[in-house]
């Protein structure tokens, strides 16, 4: 791991810790607080676009892919840490888990026309550092902040 | 259409160019909602020649490309072609990164993708 990808946030994060349902309404307000932390740590715009998408895919994963055949009710567990130099996303489900390495590449030809399967890969192209854990069912995007 | 539609609609020439009124294309709900009314517009149409104008949109989500492939198939299936214009570069980027500027047809601007139809 770079020196960079290991920077770890200062106390003075903005954070949250929620869990979350399956309700827009709540989910735009969470994603409202995340992005005015996001422009308060002065993100230049190119970053807000990456991070938005990026907690977007992370918690639509969790919600139809993790929770997929479960009760909706089900909450989601979200944090996050913003820090000048840093944002950290962490969201959890309660589902099964998957293997991220698993899923088709979405950009093969056979598969460009396939509706679905393409949120890990733009988290990944957008984040510097998507991770999972074993079991699959809980995800940490790591954004280092690029040098101006 | 809808009282609470989220496109505004008009036929030019044969083409129906369909703009996006919302800044983001990102929820379910909302995604499922302009899915619908385009399959409308598209069932409405003998060979639909469908123009899409994202102008006013600042992001979309890897949902909203899944809904833009089910109308392109759709499309595809009545003989007809599906034209995107007016993309902003940031979203452009994850046309390229998903490698769907080699699916779609994409046009800078909606008369040059006006010209392309004719």
């Amino acid at each position: 791991m770079s020196a960079s990808n290991g920077a770890n946030p200062s106390p003075h994060a903005d954070t949250a810790n929620v869990s979350l349902p399956h309700d827009r309404d709540r989910i735009d307000a969470l994603q409202s607080a995340l992005m005015e932390a996001v422009e308060r740590a002065g993100y230049p715009k190119p970053s807000r676009f990456a991070i938005k998408l990026a907690f977007e895919e992370a918690l639509m994963n969790a919600f139809h892919h993790g929770h997929q055949g479960m009760d909706d009710d089900l909450e989601v567990r979200v944090e996050y840490e913003v820090d000048p130099s840093i944002v950290i996303i962490r969201v959890e489900d309660q589902g099964p888990g998957f293997n991220p390495d698993k899923v088709p590449d979405p950009t093969l030809d056979e598969n460009l026309a396939l509706p679905s399967g393409r949120g890990i890969m733009l988290m990944r192209a957008y984040m510097t550092e998507v991770a999972h854990n074993a079991s699959g069912n809980r995800v940490e995007l790591r954004y280092v902040r690029p040098e101006d | 259409m809808a009282a609470d539609s989220r496109l505004r609609v008009k036929s030019i020439e044969g083409v129906t160019q369909v703009e996006f009124i919302d800044r983001n294309i990102l929820d379910e709900a909302n995604i499922q909602a302009i899915g619908d009314e385009i399959s409308e517009l598209i069932e409405q149409a003998d060979t639909p020649n469908l123009l899409l104008s994202f102008s006013n949109v600042d992001h979309l989500s890897s949902a909203a490309l899944g809904a833009l492939i089910t109308i392109n198939n759709k499309v595809k299936a009545k003989g007809g072609a599906l034209r995107l214009a007016n993309i902003d570069p940031q979203i452009y980027e994850v046309f390229m990164i998903t490698r769907l500027n080699k699916l779609f047809e994409i046009h800078e601007t909606t008369d040059d993708a006006l010209k392309a139809f004719a």
